[in-house]
């Protein structure tokens, strides 16, 4: 065995590449308390502050630091960087994008416009020079893009039916196996893409054939080429970690390659934490670590994720905003073997979140099942009390489906690690398809004839069957056109934009899920229920069209437990999936759909016209999964009961719920919070729920926040918002107002 | 079959953290004789609903949630006061515990009394019930009287036999900055706890005048308006001489 392995069991991980056959066969299950974790030492605490300085600066000069004019990136396309002139040597983690620490990185595949925009957007005048390159040398894939659509679905786009579609920026949500650079060095790596290279097709040159040796090639390209990176760091990646301190730099290299090469809207880290606790534990019991060192590696490592950046435009942020990147990394889960997962290490990078305070990256996620240790459900608990920085998903329901080593690859969405990729497909506005099936296809705002031109409703007052009967048909239009889209984005960021660092980190055989989405979810659900059970009249325009409706009545609202609302949305998720199931998927993918919306329910929710549940034309949508405004009106628990009603199956991409809980409605003091946060996940997720976001404040905070943003108390006053958490500070004042308005549970 | 009791419903909280122990699944009941000045919930008063179910329809509800209630939580009936519609709380509380699910009842007391028919009815609740939150709202009788216009003798005979009984009880006092948090009674409040042999938490509940506007729409005289609630200070110094 090789020396690098010394004292580890050996399995099948030591002739194929098999990560999580090395992880079961070495990890250390831990189920003790917090009481071991270590402070920050003065490395930690010194760096920081100077991060913490270019934070600041970086928010006084307008949201962006510094930016790339010149050079392209890449790999290589910079040599080695620290976060300050003289701190290499107290940096026990290395690597930054750029040559500056938070300077961003110029990143035109994804397409030139766009790269441009951002630049000029923060007063950068990026050079001429690469403009000629990337449109008259070298296309993009968003020009690709736009070569091929068709005149409908441009329209589709146009009016916002199809929305935050990734063809203006990079898709995302492919998480390489970075562990790999750790466990087994790069030249094995690349060993083993050979091997799959030379067995790609028998010499008949079909598309398939010839598209996967191009893209393998290119992965054995994006492995030197991390050699070389390293190497400019003074490290040698080629053969595996030896030690703890160069598994997380290994690791770290092979991110550093992925968010060098790609701005995806997603770039998640994974499930690293279980992993790397094997290299601490032997490190730890070899007495060449001590406690405190082992906290230093994983405050650094996740300090360099707090840094990651890119460069975007001012669209994309109304989007996404807080300028959130998705180093989404996983902490906690069970094993197929029934073992508990929880290493000290997990206890360590929540640590973090004390060690140097709260903050929105990486993307914390708790793998939570009612199994795990007590002691570690009660220090989650108490950091999601103290900091609201953390997610939880339910291992329970994903574990069945993907394993015991998938990655979270966005907010929500579950992956399994180095086997599977995910082709990202934004969202379908189902609110938007309500109104298109009233007005027979008509936009209610820009008056288009967008959908086809089926019979309109007439009557006055909306009358259950003959809506749901409308509904079905232009669902089945929006299906078709929305798979299509997305078959077509696909096609060009593969051709254009293609993710050759993730993808030399993950099995050629890939399993590929072709990630579908739904906006507006709630207001349907209000409105049908609203149709069916109150008597809902119709308002024209002095076009005839449906521009408002009033109600008459009451009617049961979804997230009140109560099934007569709950009802019409599993049923609606089902009909939704069971038609985008029905079409081809770019390269055989499979097809999933998730109730997630990210921050962008503010802006799909501007470009929808009023719906018959009472929700007023250009009013936010009610984010992910979550019930719509006000509609709560039986407590938190009969709202998260409803949610959970939705199975899982049905929406494999994600069910994404979030919740500010006031701290008095969870006890008198910081144990009383902690154990009904416990009680508050164990329910939940025995219900059988996906996801859920926890944020433990009042409203009055968020109030004052938004007044007072230059009060330090909220420099890094974090919140969880859909998938992902953000700094208060960071969001557009309407998103601020939009926070503040959902429901918080309180006590009586 | 007899038609089964309904029980006047106030309202339902399906997320109650600091209502016995446990989380626990609340039951809001109609009816309340006492008329504490600082009562936040006023329209609780009234022995009126419109919303009248049977013990069966408030468990099939309660069910949902017991998956978030861990080992400890449950159901607790608070008011109003329970005691108020006493035969409906025993039939709840009965057929809860052949559920298996643990009962907990919220009151100050006031209906309670050694004279029949009641105190036969009050032996039947107690043998279901797992936990008393108990209201001490004054200890000094006069005080009371000023308070929530009645006595609260009766009040105290019924903690004590509750403790006699071996009933699990959590003492409350609400705490109203010039009414109920005078040194004295306080140092007396704690020496009658002393006396109690199964208390098993004493908490003090700041006075909050949230309930305020409650007194406007029912066109009741709110007496506490210049009334605001304790200091952390005043809570401190209050827990204190209770000894918590």
């Amino acid at each position: 065995m090789r020396q690098e392995w010394r004292g580890f069991k050996t399995g099948h991980w030591v002739n194929d590449v098999n990560v999580r056959s090395f992880i079961q066969n070495n990890y250390t299950a831990y189920d003790g308390d917090a009481s071991f974790l270590a402070g920050p030492t003065a490395a930690t605490e010194k760096l920081w502050n100077e991060v913490q300085k270019l934070q600041k600066e970086e928010r006084a000069k307008g949201g962006v630091l510094d930016m790339e004019t010149k050079v392209v990136s890449g790999i290589t396309a910079y040599d080695a960087a620290y976060i300050t002139a003289d701190s290499k040597d107290e940096e026990k983690v290395v690597g930054l994008q750029t040559d500056k620490p938070l300077k961003r990185a110029f990143m035109p595949y994804g397409g030139i416009k766009m790269a441009e925009q951002a630049c000029t957007t923060y007063g950068y005048t990026p050079d001429p020079e690469l403009h000629k390159i990337f449109t008259e040398y070298h296309k993009t894939h968003n020009q690709g893009v736009f070569d091929a659509y068709t005149p409908e679905m441009m329209k589709a786009r146009h009016n916002k039916i199809l929305t935050g579609l990734p063809d203006t920026y990079g898709r995302g949500r492919i998480v390489g196996d970075y562990r790999r650079v750790a466990l087994y060095g790069i030249d094995f790596l690349i060993q083993e893409k050979q091997n799959d290279f030379a067995n790609t097709g028998d010499g008949t040159m079909t598309d398939d054939v010839v598209r996967q040796r191009e893209e393998i090639s290119d992965q054995i390209r994006a492995l030197r080429q991390m050699k070389e990176m390293a190497q400019s760091y003074g490290y040698d990646i080629s053969v595996p970690a030896k030690n703890a301190r160069e598994a997380v730099q290994w690791l770290y290299f092979g991110y550093l390659a992925a968010i060098k090469t790609q701005n995806g809207a997603a770039m998640s880290v994974g499930r690293v934490s279980t992993f790397l606790d094997i290299y601490i534990t032997r490190d730890l019991n070899e007495g060449t670590l001590t406690e405190q060192e082992a906290q230093e590696l994983i405050d650094h490592f996740v300090m360099k994720l707090r840094m990651v950046k890119f460069a975007r435009i001012p669209s994309y942020n109304q989007l996404f905003s807080g300028d959130p990147v998705w180093a989404t990394l996983e902490v906690a889960g069970m094993g197929q073997d029934g073992r508990s997962m929880v290493t000290k290490n997990d206890f360590r990078f929540l640590h973090t979140l004390e060690n140097m305070g709260p903050a929105p990256e990486p993307n914390l996620t708790v793998l939570y099942t009612k199994r795990l240790p007590e002691n570690f459900k009660k220090y989650a608990a108490k950091i999601s009390v103290t900091t609201s920085s953390i997610q939880y998903e339910n291992d329970d329901v994903m574990r069945p489906v993907w394993g015991d080593d998938y990655s979270i690859c966005c907010c929500v969405s579950a992956t399994q690690t180095g086997k599977e990729m995910q082709f990202f497909g934004a969202r379908a506005n189902l609110a938007k398809c309500l109104l298109y099936a009233i007005n027979g296809g008509i936009d209610e705002k820009t008056k288009q004839q967008v959908g086809p031109e089926y019979r309109p409703i007439t009557s006055e007052y909306l009358d259950y069957d003959e809506v749901i009967e409308k509904y079905d048909r232009m669902m089945d239009w929006l299906a078709g056109i929305y798979v299509n889209v997305l078959n077509l984005i696909q096609y060009m960021h593969d051709k254009y934009y293609y993710e050759a660092a993730e993808m030399a980190l993950i099995d050629t055989d890939v399993r590929r899920t072709f990630a579908t989405g739904i906006a507006g979810f709630s207001h349907v659900v209000d409105s049908l229920s609203a149709i069916k059970y109150a008597k809902v009249k119709t308002i024209r325009d002095e076009d005839g069209l449906v521009t408002d409706y009033e109600i008459e009545g009451d009617f049961p609202r979804y997230g009140n437990d109560d099934d007569r609302a709950d009802d019409i949305a599993v049923k609606l998720l089902k009909t939704f999936l069971t038609k985008i199931k029905k079409h081809h998927t770019y390269r055989n993918s499979e097809p999933t759909t998730s109730i997630l919306t990210i921050t962008s329910n503010v802006v799909y929710g501007k470009a929808t016209g009023s719906m018959p549940d009472g929700r007023k034309a250009g009013a936010p949508l009610s984010p992910g999964a979550n019930p719509s405004y006000g509609a709560e009106k039986s407590g938190l628990l009969a709202s998260l009961n409803s949610v959970a009603k939705l199975p899982y199956e049905y929406a494999l991409d994600g069910i994404s719920n979030t919740q500010t809980i006031n701290p008095a409605a969870l006890g008198h003091n910081e144990a009383e919070e902690t154990d009904t946060l416990v009680r508050v996940l164990d329910g939940y997720f025995a219900k059988g729920a996906h996801h859920l976001n926890v944020n433990v404040f009042g409203v009055e905070k968020l109030k004052d926040a938004m007044e007072h943003p230059e009060k330090p108390e909220y420099a890094n006053f974090t919140i969880r918002v859909s998938g992902y958490a953000v700094k208060f500070i960071d969001l557009t004042r309407e998103q601020q107002l939009d926070v503040i308005s959902r429901t918080e549970h309180k006590a009586l | 079959m007899a038609e089964a009791i309904r029980g006047a419903i106030h309202s339902i909280e399906t997320f109650g953290s600091v209502d016995g122990p446990g989380t626990r699944y609340v039951i809001f009941l109609k009816g309340c004789y006492m008329r504490c000045r600082y009562c936040h919930n006023p329209d609780t008063w009234d022995l009126h609903s419109d919303d009248m179910r049977t013990a069966d329809e408030i468990l099939d509800h309660a069910e949902r949630y017991r998956e978030y209630w861990g080992p400890d939580g449950g159901i607790t009936v608070s008011g109003g006061d329970p005691l108020v519609q006493i035969d409906f709380v025993i039939d709840l509380f009965e057929k809860a515990h052949k559920r298996g699910i643990s009962t907990c009842l919220d009151t100050s007391a006031q209906p309670f009394t050694r004279k029949e028919p009641f105190f036969s009815k009050f032996n039947r609740l107690i043998k279901v019930t797992d936990t008393v939150l108990f209201d001490i709202k004054e200890i000094d009788d006069e005080k009371h009287k000023k308070l929530t216009g009645w006595t609260n003798k009766n009040i105290l005979d019924c903690a004590r036999y509750l403790s006699e009984q071996g009933v699990d009880l959590w003492i409350r006092h609400v705490l109203v900055p010039g009414l109920t948090d005078s040194d004295e009674e306080l140092i007396a409040t704690k020496q009658f706890i002393d006396t109690l042999h199964t208390v098993k938490k004493v908490e003090i509940l700041p006075y909050h005048s949230l309930g305020a506007y409650k007194y406007e729409k029912l066109g009741i005289p709110y007496t506490l308006k210049d009334v605001n609630p304790p200091t952390e200070e005043q809570v401190a110094h209050a827990k204190a001489l209770l000894g918590i």
